[in-house]
């Protein structure tokens, strides 16, 4: 019977005709078979029948829509689609990653600071002073602002994939306004509803306490201030986002704000109360720097503040992310980043970059354009997988277009090999395939420890062969297990004394109301 | 509170207020159309119409399902869908200020309308009407479970009480026409929830004097409009966190509401039916002039400024 219903679930998974079968497959291993970290998740899912998965997966779709845990595309509510089978990393391989991923915050922290301070590491010849200068995201109205406690990067979003032998590479860093932690956080929430019989058998790391850390990290950003008024500004309702503007919000506990709920008078931001105004001391914005205040960016912006910029100057206000973080996540800067860790920190990375080319330097130029069908070109800014262009997979005339556009902006582009990102079952249909996936963890920084949440977001492309995760080019998501290490009890959450100490004798029962006696009732009929 | 929140609390109280007694309007007047067959459907319907501020269409003749199809399930200003969508709209927008448990009842509710409808056409628009009930009471629950008693909760009930008033004013000018026997005053009870009150209050007398007055003057029963009156003026004097006004009111909204209610606190009941409709229609301007004096005095809308740089010379 359970033989039968495995053969079923996971028919044909390693089908050696499946597209890019050179990736790295999480679960299974082509000579050893299934890999230690998922070998109980195998050994759980392999007798349940695939009726059952489809049950289990319309309740978890219901929770995810009555919950009203959705993103916009093009200004229609969709629920996220969450994959049933949760991916899994081992505790060996999350501190590896860890490492990395606060390494390079740390980097990019003190090459943001330099940049918007001296620029020592242009006058110190180790970065041309035109690669800074042409970057579309270094904003001169941020020059010389300094963040009270020095922290610019309060959240980072670095997007991780595992190459074909299974090792993390850094595909891009995201320092302004990187998304989808809330999904993080839900996952879990609604995966431990729906499969609570996985969870038993996992010593899952938790990830809700997000919060927590993100409103010490906004508070320590007002270091003078002995309550600091911390509030999120969204640009609004319809904002793709928007969700997890106002989750954050209210984990927070603190007001979610739209550019219209503040203004700016003498150098200090207020918010409209019904009791008045209330100063603001941080501001958590999750709009782009070029619609935060129309006196400085884009003019006829509705969403910023006017006078957003000169309050944060004349340091009155913190904004987090800092202004012009955009210039540490550029993806030509990217290419650069082993020159800024050794130039900061004196190390070497810890997580490798994915090789790129850089097409503005002429003689990777060149090459870029004689192998243009079998790279990957990516505009060096922008995100949610617009304007990518995969080589193989594009036409002679889509290739010519794409070769124009390198040659009319060569700084505008960057390429790389095909990764092929490593796969994980994900239910298709009524069987699990292989799929792709990248990991997004979420670093959080408040001047003197990055915290790095663990899990983060895994998106999965669903289309057979896609390698683009992007929700807006519709992917879907998987909860993401951090196994605690065997060892640990450092963090378990019953340990530790109690409030008060637990009655030993039983508590009285419950009170009743009168009732009819035996005698009365029977009389009565 | 955030002025644009308290905004959106008042509207949700009112929303939901809305598609609440639209749902119990429409449920007895759609019941006595089937029941009575002397009644003309089509002339009933586009009174019902005139008076919820629907407009009703030129040319067909409408019967119940018609009368259905606009008031409940069009999505068009007014009818119990678009009170609900809007509901939801503005939950959405203050989603930290109400707690996780009222937006699942209300998300839950607005994702459940097209299911519903499809169920109220297949067996009667009962279905649809008990639906509209059970949610518009459990948010009542709900809210009063889990809101803390501070502005928010004040703004939510504000919002309710308004609309409560201007609510039971339609419901009784749909009926100024009807003979004092009518039967029709019962379903105006029904429609209020009011009936096994009424009964117990007036001992089984049935006449339009009394339904008029207990639906206006009671001062016990919550549907009332003189309860709901003074609830709004006491939401409005907990709101007022200023110095207390020592002559006149405060601010324009209570004075308004204050006046209202005492006009109606203070009124012989033998004169009440004289000229009923001028006085329903001044409770209906009353209830138009204190939405506009809160919205002036609590939401304070700001015009938008288009910062141009093209005056700046350097």
């Amino acid at each position: 019977m359970s033989r039968a219903s495995s053969r079923q679930l996971f028919d044909g998974y390693l089908d050696p005709r499946r597209p890019h079968a050179g990736a790295y497959d999480e679960m299974f291993d082509p000579v050893d078979g299934v890999r230690t970290a998922y070998k109980r998740l195998h050994d759980s899912l392999q007798p349940l029948q695939p009726a059952d998965l489809t049950t289990r997966s319309e309740a978890l779709d219901r929770a995810l829509v009555d919950q009203g845990i959705t993103f916009s595309l093009s200004g229609e509510e969709r629920p996220f689609p969450l994959d049933l089978v949760p991916r899994v990393i081992t505790a060996s391989e999350w501190s590896r990653l860890e490492r990395g991923v606060v390494q390079r915050v740390r980097a990019l922290e003190a090459f943001l600071a330099d940049i918007y301070g001296e620029q020592q590491i242009v006058a110190d010849g180790v970065l041309p002073r035109r690669l800074i200068t042409s970057c579309e995201h270094f904003h001169r109205q941020a020059a010389g602002i300094a963040p009270p406690n020095g922290v610019r990067i309060h959240v980072a979003g670095i997007d991780v994939v595992r190459d074909e032998q299974g090792d993390f590479r850094v595909l891009e860093d995201n320092l302004r306004s990187p998304s989808g932690v809330s999904y993080v956080m839900e996952n879990r929430r609604t995966m431990a509803r729906v499969f609570p019989d996985l969870f038993a058998k996992h010593r899952v790391r938790a990830v809700g306490d997000y919060a927590v850390h993100l409103l010490r990290s906004l508070r320590a950003a007002a270091p003078g201030v002995t309550d600091p008024n911390v509030v999120v500004l969204t640009p609004g309702v319809y904002n793709s986002a928007y969700f997890e503007h106002s989750l954050l919000a209210r984990q927070m506990g603190v007001e979610l704000v739209e550019g219209r709920d503040l203004l700016a008078r003498n150098n200090v931001i207020y918010l409209r109360t019904t009791e008045g105004e209330q100063r603001v001391d941080v501001i958590y914005r999750r709009i782009d720097d070029e619609f935060l205040d129309p006196v400085q960016f884009v003019p006829d912006s509705v969403l910023g503040v006017a006078g957003l910029v000169n309050a944060a100057r004349a340091g009155n206000v913190v904004i987090a992310n800092a202004i012009g973080n955009g210039v540490g996540d550029d993806k030509l800067i990217y290419t650069y980043l082993p020159e800024i860790l050794k130039y900061y920190l004196g190390e070497t990375p810890l997580l490798p970059n994915v090789d790129t080319y850089r097409c503005w330097l002429p003689a990777e130029h060149a090459e870029v354009l004689d192998r243009l069908d079998e790279l990957v070109t990516k505009p060096v800014e922008g995100s949610g997988g617009y304007g990518i262009v995969f080589g193989p997979d594009a036409s002679p005339k889509e290739l010519q277009a794409q070769r124009r556009r390198i040659r009319a902006n060569p700084r505008g582009w960057i390429a790389q090999p095909v990764v092929q990102l490593s796969t994980v079952p994900t239910k298709v249909g009524e069987r699990l395939q292989p799929r792709h996936v990248d990991l997004r963890p979420f670093a959080v920084n408040d001047g003197e420890d990055v915290f790095v949440l663990p899990g983060g977001l895994t998106r999965v492309a669903i289309p057979e062969g896609s390698l683009i995760v992007n929700s807006s080019q519709g992917g879907g998501s998987k909860d993401t297990w951090v196994l605690a290490p065997r060892a640990s009890g450092e963090d378990a959450e019953l340990r530790g004394p109690g409030l008060g100490t637990p009655a030993v004798k039983p508590e009285s029962t419950p009170e009743q109301g009168p009732e009819l006696n035996a005698a009365q009732q029977q009389q009565q009929q | 509170m955030l002025a644009r929140n308290a905004e959106s609390l008042y509207w949700i109280g009112r929303y939901v207020e809305r598609a609440d007694d639209t749902a119990r309007i429409l449920d007895v007047s759609v019941h006595q159309l089937l029941e009575d067959a002397t009644v003309d459907a089509d002339t009933a319907s586009r009174r019902l119409l005139s008076v919820l501020g629907i407009t009703p269409p030129d040319g067909s003749e409408l019967d119940v399902w018609g009368l259905t199809e606009l008031v409940a399930m069009s999505p068009e200003t007014g009818s119990i869908v678009s009170s609900i969508a809007s509901a939801r709209e503005n939950t959405r927008v203050a989603r930290e200020v109400v707690s996780s448990e009222l937006w699942q009842c209300i998300n839950a509710m607005w994702n459940a309308v097209p299911e519903r409808q499809r169920a109220a056409r297949r067996v009667g628009p009962h279905e649809f009407f008990t639906f509209v009930e059970n949610r518009a009471a459990m948010f009542a629950g709900l809210a009063d479970s889990t809101m803390s008693r501070d502005d928010g909760w004040r703004f939510l009930v504000l919002g309710r009480s308004v609309e409560r008033v201007d609510m039971l004013v339609r419901l009784l000018m749909s009926r100024v026409g009807d003979r004092p026997t009518s039967p029709g005053w019962v379903t105006v009870l029904r429609s209020a929830g009011a009936h096994d009150t009424y009964l117990r209050t007036y001992r089984g007398a049935l006449d339009a004097s009394r339904v008029v007055q207990f639906l206006l003057l009671d001062r016990l029963f919550p549907r009332s409009v003189f309860h709901a009156l003074q609830q709004a003026e006491s939401c409005l004097e907990d709101l007022d966190h200023g110095p207390s006004a020592r002559i006149g009111a405060g601010a324009e909204a209570s004075r308004l509401l204050g006046k209202a209610r005492s006009d109606l606190e203070f009124l012989q009941p033998a004169e009440l039916l004289d000229n009923l409709t001028g006085r329903l229609q001044a409770l209906q301007a009353t209830v138009r002039d204190v939405g506009e004096a809160v919205s002036r005095q609590y939401f304070h809308a700001v015009p938008w400024i288009e910062w141009n740089n093209t005056e700046v010379n350097l």
